[in-house]
């Protein structure tokens, strides 16, 4: 197959793609095979099992994308962060989630990008935001930014000051897979960070500072079983780097950004959407994160999950932005679902925290 | 409309269709056929392997399809599933070779 050369180390938006723009996702997402009949579309096939529309359940997950400035550039990043994206979350903007955070019933925060440690009020933010006591403090570090500059080598030391929950991409324990889609020399730079993070006691058998991985896969294939995944992931980086982690995450790549550019330009698009569908789980549409979870962007908008907030597709709420938050209300929504949902219920499922069945 | 091709990838998709014309027998195979891959004394990884193997040794392009991307799935890297298809190599060439044993014994027995 004739595959045309692209410009890998580029975002969408520098690149000037078309795919840049949020609607022209959307529109690829519901034409051709889904248009056609030859494929249900997502609100056809969950009503099958009378669920749709989607609701949410109780709110448990507030996730905050703190900017979409990241350090890497990797293939199939479904926000299109890079060097190059200037979005960052204000100090303004931050002080309104903290107030979020005081009061909000959910147990969990999740602070993601880009590479949310380049937020210029990161350490700030993390510091503010752990003393209101939420139970499960995460922070989605992508690992190189450890290594990237000076001023990152201590983020070991702040992560575990704050008792932060570190959660790191680590597409596989093989050289070749990591940096073929996240970037040359990635991997290296990884398996350091890795080892650094395991020196101040994070991810060790026996310790309460949390690091778990995430794996996504490297192609237009779908995740295998989250288990056994982890049990070969495990083996490897042990044996082979002295590396401890706790638990991993197997998710599945959403069909929008950079991953559905690839699988454009791949000429895999058709049969990717094709797996997704037949790998579709009545069960796994339970517990896809978007009925837990509030996503919360750069700018302060709410969003039913980060990919919704990538497709610019808002809480279908008259409350859409965290200065006007109220749970009550917000609980109270439909969820906003399109063909990329699929990614959410194939096989045992997959969110932000991996597999969402047993 | 049938195809012009004896090989056509739409058909892998279709596979379950054959229990149209046999219920009883097309379900018990595939009930077979799913608990043969099952996790048990061999993992599910190495059996991908195996199976993978025995693709090539078949020449199925359908089950070259099938698990080329069932070991991507599974995490399996390039150099292992090469490495498996070449002691499928490796097997049939022998069992080809080692038929010459065959031929040396006739001629032995012939000649002079």
């Amino acid at each position: 197959m004739l595959k045309e050369k692209r410009n890998k180390q580029q975002t969408l938006h520098k690149r000037h793609s078309e795919l840049a723009m949020a609607n022209k996702q959307l529109e690829k997402l519901s034409n051709g095979i889904f248009a056609n009949g030859e494929l249900p579309t997502f609100s056809e096939k969950i009503n099958e099992t009378d669920q749709f529309p989607l609701r949410p359940k109780k709110l448990e997950i507030l996730q905050i994308n703190v900017g979409y400035m990241c350090n890497q550039v990797c293939e199939h990043c479904h926000v299109d962060a890079g060097p190059d994206r200037k979005e960052i979350m204000t100090r303004e903007t931050m002080q309104q989630c903290l107030d979020v955070i005081r009061n909000t019933g959910a147990h969990t925060l999740d602070l993601t990008g880009g590479a949310p440690e380049m937020n210029p009020d990161f350490r700030w933010f993390v510091d503010e935001a752990s003393k209101a006591g939420i139970q499960d403090f995460i922070v989605r570090s992508n690992l190189t930014i450890i290594r990237a500059n000076k001023k990152y080598y201590d983020l070991p030391e702040f992560f575990k000051k704050h008792n932060v929950h570190v959660v790191s991409s680590m597409p596989h324990w093989t050289r070749g897979k990591t940096d073929k889609q996240r970037g040359e020399g990635v991997f290296d730079q990884s398996i350091k960070a890795l080892q650094e993070l395991n020196a101040v006691g994070y991810g060790m058998p026996d310790s309460n500072l949390r690091l778990d991985l995430v794996y996504n896969p490297s192609g237009a294939f779908l995740p295998g079983d989250q288990a056994s995944m982890e049990k070969d992931f495990k083996k490897a980086l042990l044996e082979d780097f002295g590396i401890h982690f706790h638990s991993l995450f197997a998710i599945t790549n959403l069909p929008i950004s950079r991953f559905l550019d690839y699988l454009i330009a791949s000429e895999n698009y058709e049969d990717y959407m094709y797996s997704l569908v037949e790998a579709y789980n009545p069960v796994a549409v339970k517990n896809v994160m978007c009925r837990n979870t509030i996503s919360i962007s750069w700018d302060g908008y709410l969003y039913d999950c980060d990919f919704n907030q990538m497709l610019e597709l808002k809480v279908a709420s008259k409350i859409q932005h965290i200065s006007e938050y109220n749970e009550a209300v917000l609980n109270d929504r439909k969820i906003i679902i399109s063909q990329h949902c699929y990614g959410c219920t194939a096989g045992a499922g997959s969110s932000c925290q991996g597999a969402v069945t047993e | 409309m049938a195809s012009q091709n004896y090989y056509d990838p739409a058909d892998l998709k279709k596979f379950g269709n054959i229990t149209q014309w046999s219920k009883e027998l097309g379900e018990k195979f595939f009930e077979y056929y799913g608990k043969v891959f099952e996790e048990g004394a061999l993992s599910a990884r190495e059996k991908s392997l195996i199976a993978l193997a025995v693709a090539h040794t078949e020449m199925c392009p359908y089950c070259i399809d099938a698990y080329s991307q069932d070991g991507l799935q599974r995490g399996i890297t390039k150099e292992e599933m090469m490495e498996a298809v070449h002691v499928g190599a490796a097997i049939k060439s022998g069992a080809s070779l080692v038929h010459g044993v065959m031929m040396m014994n006739k001629v032995n027995k012939l000649e002079m």
